[in-house]
């Protein structure tokens, strides 16, 4: 068992869910990004994402798209990211997963970036662009490497693909809430309770966790309580990051905001 | 094989592919399965021909440029005129044929990229003509740059969408209009421009194109009585060129394709994917792509704007693969003095896309014997550059 399927596992026993965090990897600074990972973690994340930053995140809103921009101008690399992680899994002991899309990876090599991300301890890796059709090669190679191959899935996708989706997805299937890009919004979609609802024969066999849109307390206790495993905020926390001047502010504010949507996932507790 | 079978499960070779996030796999399997229906369809075939040839203005002369031939003293050159076409470029043989395709699969929001403003303005026309509505993202820098097809646009009943991210171009126009499609999947059609993006997209604007390379090929035969020696053409996404190219694919006739060299390959600032890219994955294809040591997507230039893209299409990226056609590279210089030459020679103003292709037929004539025949094709005409070449050179 992974890293995350661990982590998935000891939450299910104490009935919570799993806060997994993403925030883009070399902000404010290359330097005190390390900072940014620490704080969301002792807020309360189960499980960090790391985003690699990409010229062209097409799956994304404008929180991450600015943050996205934001790293690469101030000179954050694919290497860089994955020292991070290296130091992240060390000093922090958590469950790390990089998110990136496709293309930086196939510069560098698929199987060249799996070693190198093994070396840094990586335990699962996102990428966005990469769907189940385009991906054995990768998943083969994931499995050499012992990582975890965390695939999508989407508001319509159909039942047969989503069988083969659960095939090849290792850590947890993450379910993209509604149709559209990542960033806050004020509710959830109407139909993401009903898609939860359709989705939930897949947690007989992978951990299901639910990200885009995600912002607040409220929306993680309506999507715990639909049963889902975990839910992934991103942008809730990147705008803080993005908009943060201080960095002992932002740390604070990032920690606030952690706790709070952690508190979230404990809700099942009271059914 | 032949070639002419390809795209074959969504490749071309190695290249190709839907390289993108899971929730346009529907949408996309959705077209891929309307466009197999309608190819066959003898109705849709019919409605399509009436609109090219009573709206668009097809078939498009192939016209000797005997004046042009005799100065450069090499092979006889032919120009197969798509600028003669309404709108003023080829893009109007796509966009009326994805226009009825959306019509056809009941979607009536039709959302497309532009970059110069050529597609934008060709997709306006077809969504007027058949009752249909479109929202056209363009990079604000391109809004800037363009501001006569921005108005060409509205006039046209379009919403001209600015897009501020990213280098605020062509390829951010995409993102964004990629971004728009997973949020509307249901009642929007993205009506892409050019042989990019992911599958069946390459496949269907190629054979909409492939118009062009079917008359050219029934002209030509009844004009010479054999098969031109080359076909060149220029290759920004690649449309007009595969265009031309696909009807001879199989045949025994030299392919040329020309890129923008813009200020020179030793500078960064030129759009050269094929000649000076390298492999990767970009806007839902494996391609070559003009791109920085870790896999980000560079800017690029070129003077004609509507080659100005870091990638290309699939198909183009397969034949330079196999060698099946080759790939040039032409200064914004060579392409402006070839867009003086022919004004002057032929008394045609040629886009500055185009002018790139002249500029390499212009080296290719000389080195061939007078009984070859070079087909180019003049995919648009130069109107929408008159003012940039105005204030780039003295016209004495």
């Amino acid at each position: 068992m992974s890293d995350i399927e661990e982590r998935f596992r000891a939450l299910k026993q104490r009935e919570e869910g799993a806060l997994i965090g993403y925030i883009t990897a070399g902000l404010p600074s290359i330097k005190d990004s390390f900072q940014i990972a620490k704080a969301l973690v002792e807020g309360g994340v189960d499980i960090l994402e790391l985003g690699i930053p990409f010229s062209d995140p097409i799956a994304d809103g404008r929180t991450l798209q600015f943050s996205n921009y934001l790293a690469l101008k101030r000179g954050v690399k694919p290497k860089m990211v994955l020292e991070l992680s290296a130091k992240v899994k060390d000093e922090l002991k958590i469950p790390l997963a990089i998110l990136s899309y496709f293309n930086p990876i196939y510069k560098i090599g698929v199987e060249e970036f799996l070693a190198l991300a093994k070396d840094s301890k990586v335990d699962g890796l996102i990428i966005p662009d990469l769907p189940i059709d385009e991906g054995e090669d990768y998943v083969k190679l994931a499995r050499k490497y012992s990582i975890d191959t965390i695939f999508l899935a989407a508001p319509n996708t159909s039942e047969e693909r989503l069988h083969r989706i659960v095939d090849s997805t290792r850590g947890f299937l993450y379910l993209i809430s509604l149709y559209g890009v990542t960033g806050e919004r004020e509710k959830l979609a109407d139909y993401t309770l009903n898609l939860i609802k359709s989705f939930s024969w897949v947690k007989s066999k992978v951990n299901l966790a639910v990200g885009f849109g995600v912002s607040n307390s409220k929306h993680i206790k309506e999507l715990i309580r639909a049963g889902v495993d975990g839910v992934i905020v991103g942008s809730a926390f990147m705008k803080i990051v993005n908009e943060g001047k201080d960095l002992e502010l932002t740390v604070r504010n990032l920690e606030d905001l952690a706790k709070d949507l952690k508190e979230g996932t404990r809700f099942k507790d009271i059914y | 094989m032949k070639l002419s079978e390809y795209p074959i499960k969504g490749r071309f070779g190695n290249f190709g592919g839907k390289f993108v996030p899971e929730t346009l796999i529907e949408p996309l399997e959705e077209l891929e399965r309307a466009y197999k229906e309608i190819k066959e369809d003898e109705g849709f075939k019919k409605e399509l021909d009436y609109y090219l040839k009573n709206y668009a203005g097809r078939p498009t002369p192939l016209y000797y440029a005997e004046n042009l031939t005799r100065y450069l003293g090499g092979a006889k050159i032919y120009l197969k005129r798509e600028d003669l076409l309404h709108g003023g470029a080829h893009k109007i043989n796509n966009t009326l044929g994805q226009a009825l395709l959306a019509k056809r699969m009941n979607k009536n929001r039709i959302i497309a990229e532009t970059g110069a403003g050529q597609h934008g303005v060709a997709t306006a026309m077809a969504c007027s003509v058949l009752g249909l509505k479109a929202e056209i993202y363009m990079g604000s820098k391109d809004v800037e740059r363009q501001k006569l097809n921005v108005f060409r646009m509205k006039l046209l009943g379009a919403r001209v969408n600015p897009v501020e991210s990213g280098s605020k171009t062509l390829k951010d126009a995409i993102n964004e209009a990629l971004r728009d499609w997973v949020t509307n999947v249901e009642n929007t059609y993205y009506l892409l421009g050019s042989v990019v993006g992911p599958h069946p997209y390459p496949q269907i604007v190629r054979d909409f194109q492939s118009v062009i390379g079917r008359e050219v090929k029934e002209q030509i035969l009844k004009l010479e009585g054999k098969l031109p020696k080359a076909l060149v053409a220029c290759v920004g996404g690649g449309s007009n060129a595969m265009g031309i190219f696909y009807p001879f694919i199989d045949d025994d006739v030299e392919l040329y394709g020309v890129e923008a060299g813009g200020k020179g390959l030793h500078t960064k600032e030129h759009s050269s994917t094929l000649v000076a890219g390298e492999e990767g994955v970009f806007h839902g294809m494996k391609t070559y792509l003009l791109q920085d040591e870790d896999g980000m997507i560079r800017e690029t230039h070129s003077i004609a704007a509507g080659l100005d893209y870091p990638g290309v299409g699939p198909e183009h990226a397969m034949l330079k693969a196999i060698k099946r056609a080759k790939y040039f590279s032409v200064t914004d210089n060579e392409a402006l003095e070839a867009f003086l030459i022919l004004s002057k020679f032929e008394g045609i103003i040629p886009a500055l896309e185009p002018s790139h292709a002249l500029a390499f037929t212009f080296q290719l004539a000389k080195k061939l014997s007078k009984e070859d025949v070079i087909v180019v094709n003049l995919s648009g005409r130069g109107d929408k550059d008159v003012e940039l070449v105005q204030r780039v050179i003295k016209v004495e």
